[in-house]
């Protein structure tokens, strides 16, 4: 069974290489001025994680990172 | 870091010396060694020399590729804005035109028809030179330049001289846009950033996106239709089967693989690779080539599989120096491609394979028919 997530991004390592943007756009954004990445959602829910964990990997600068949120944290939500 | 430096095999990471010194350096072979030392900020892009501000002072004004943080961050971010997933899908409209209006003159010219002359080249310069704001009239000398300049010349005295024009005339254009910056990327780039830019930033910049516009992204077109050319199963595969052109448009740029090696690194310090240890002030060369398990040009396009996985794959390198211009190269490619396989489904070459011949980063013609 797949957790619960939440992703943090670190702007200042982002390169703005887009490709969590082409990934998954209903998760990741671009800011238009520095190109660098924006979150539209902290918690995109299980089914989402798998794909996020993807990204987390391919991301060139290791600037997304997923906390899994544990059963307990999961449970009292 | 010279080219003659070779893997003597294909060992993950190798220990060497750069010839003719006693420089210690080492050669990245491996998917993860080259993952690894591409993402790791210990490892320098910026020429060594003495002192860290000599080794500033080498750098190529303008060229990001050998920057470090945190110059490179600044001279970066005044990039990004403007190769965003969003301002690329603006772009494309553009690029599509051009292609229809080349796909036009392709087939009123008859056939069999060049594709490199008269279809790879010109929308890679119309798309690159559209982009950059550079006028149309002046687009045939600078791809001449641009042409005659390749590494692998062997007419020394006249890529020296087509390297003096190029810069040249992109220093005049920069100087020019300067007083008037037009509705475009260096037009932009001088109305927002043009008070923290020196000329020779403005024209390095200029020159290393003419460059990944003409020669890098128009040669992975080529050299990826001769992958596709050479494998028709996978072309028909892709024209029977057209939502597939994501997926074969980044095959593509990881069999071609057109920058072969990253631009060499050095260690600023002692750094554990797997159980090797790169000491501070080696030279490490990447093989993206190795590392995505492609063919130089030229080779047989064995590998070729526009349904494979290849989302990890490093043709556009990784870390902070990922290639700035991916998404537009991605778009391009797409435009290109489907393009041509939408209007000529039956394109197939016009010669035996083996007539075919190749420069270091391009096939010098392509003739087809349909
Ligand atoms: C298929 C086409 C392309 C390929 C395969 C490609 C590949 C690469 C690679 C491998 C790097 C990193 C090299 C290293 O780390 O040493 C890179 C960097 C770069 N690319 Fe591309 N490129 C392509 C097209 C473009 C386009 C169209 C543009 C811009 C218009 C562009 C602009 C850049 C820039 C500015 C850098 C330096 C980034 C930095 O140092 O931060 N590239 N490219
Ligand atoms: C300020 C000066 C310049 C800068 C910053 C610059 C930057 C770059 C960069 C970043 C690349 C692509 C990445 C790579 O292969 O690793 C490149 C490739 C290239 N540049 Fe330049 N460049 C400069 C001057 C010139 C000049 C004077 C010419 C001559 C016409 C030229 C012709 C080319 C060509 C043909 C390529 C394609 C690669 C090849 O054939 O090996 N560049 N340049
Ligand atoms: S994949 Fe990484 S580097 Fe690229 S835009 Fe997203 S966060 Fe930034």
């Amino acid at each position: 069974m797949e957790m619960e997530m939440e992703i943090r991004v670190d702007r200042d390592r982002c390169a703005g290489s887009s490709l969590c943007v082409s990934y998954l756009p209903d998760v990741f954004d671009q800011s238009d001025d520095d190109g660098k990445v924006l979150l539209r959602t902290a918690e995109p829910g299980a089914d989402a994680a798998q794909a996020v964990r993807g990204v987390v990997t391919r991301c060139p600068t290791g600037a997304i990172t997923v906390r899994a949120r544990d059963a307990q944290e999961v449970r009292d939500a | 870091m010279p080219k003659s430096l070779k893997a003597p095999d294909q060992a993950p990471l190798v220990e060497t010396v750069v010839p003719g010194t006693s420089d210690r350096a080492w050669i990245a072979n491996g998917y993860d060694e080259v993952r690894a030392i591409l993402s790791d900020t210990r490892f320098s892009t910026t020429p060594p020399a003495e002192t860290a501000e000599a080794s500033r002072r080498l750098v190529q004004p303008g060229n990001l590729l050998q920057y470090d943080p945190p110059e490179h961050t600044r001279l970066r971010k005044m990039l990004t804005g403007e190769f965003t997933l969003r301002r690329v899908r603006t772009l494309e409209p553009l690029v599509e035109g051009i292609v229809e209006d080349r796909l036009d003159a392709l087939e009123g010219a008859g056939q069999p028809v060049d594709l490199v002359g008269q279809f790879v080249w010109p929308t890679a310069s119309l798309t690159g030179c559209a982009m950059l704001g550079i006028p149309r009239d002046d687009q045939t000398e600078l791809t001449r330049h641009l042409d005659n300049n390749r590494l692998d010349n062997p007419d020394r005295e006249q890529r020296d001289m087509a390297g003096t024009a190029y810069l040249v005339y992109l220093g005049k254009l920069m100087r020019q846009k300067r007083r008037d910056p037009g509705d475009d990327l260096l037009g932009r780039l001088i109305r927002d950033h043009g008070r923290s830019l020196t000329e020779a930033e403005l024209t390095g910049t200029a020159a290393t996106l003419l460059a990944s516009l003409i020669p890098i992204t128009g040669g992975t077109l080529g050299l990826g239709l001769v992958g596709l050319l050479e494998n028709p199963d996978q072309l028909a595969l892709l024209v029977e089967r057209p939502e597939l052109i994501d997926h074969a448009v980044e095959e593509v740029i990881r069999s071609v693989t057109i920058i072969p090696h990253a631009s060499p690194r050095t260690a600023k310090e002692d750094v554990a690779i797997g159980d090797q240890v790169i000491k501070a002030g080696d030279f490490v060369a990447c093989s993206l080539l190795e590392a995505n398990g492609a063919r130089p040009p030229g080779e047989p396009q064995d590998t070729l599989d526009i349904t494979r996985d290849n989302s990890g794959h490093m043709a556009f390198g990784h870390g902070l120096h990922y290639c700035l211009g991916a998404s537009l190269a991605r778009m391009e490619l797409r435009a290109a491609i489907s393009r041509l396989l939408r209007r000529f489904p039956k394109v197939r070459l016009a010669v035996p394979r083996d007539e075919l011949r190749f420069t270091a980063k391009s096939v010098e013609t392509l003739p087809v028919t349909w």
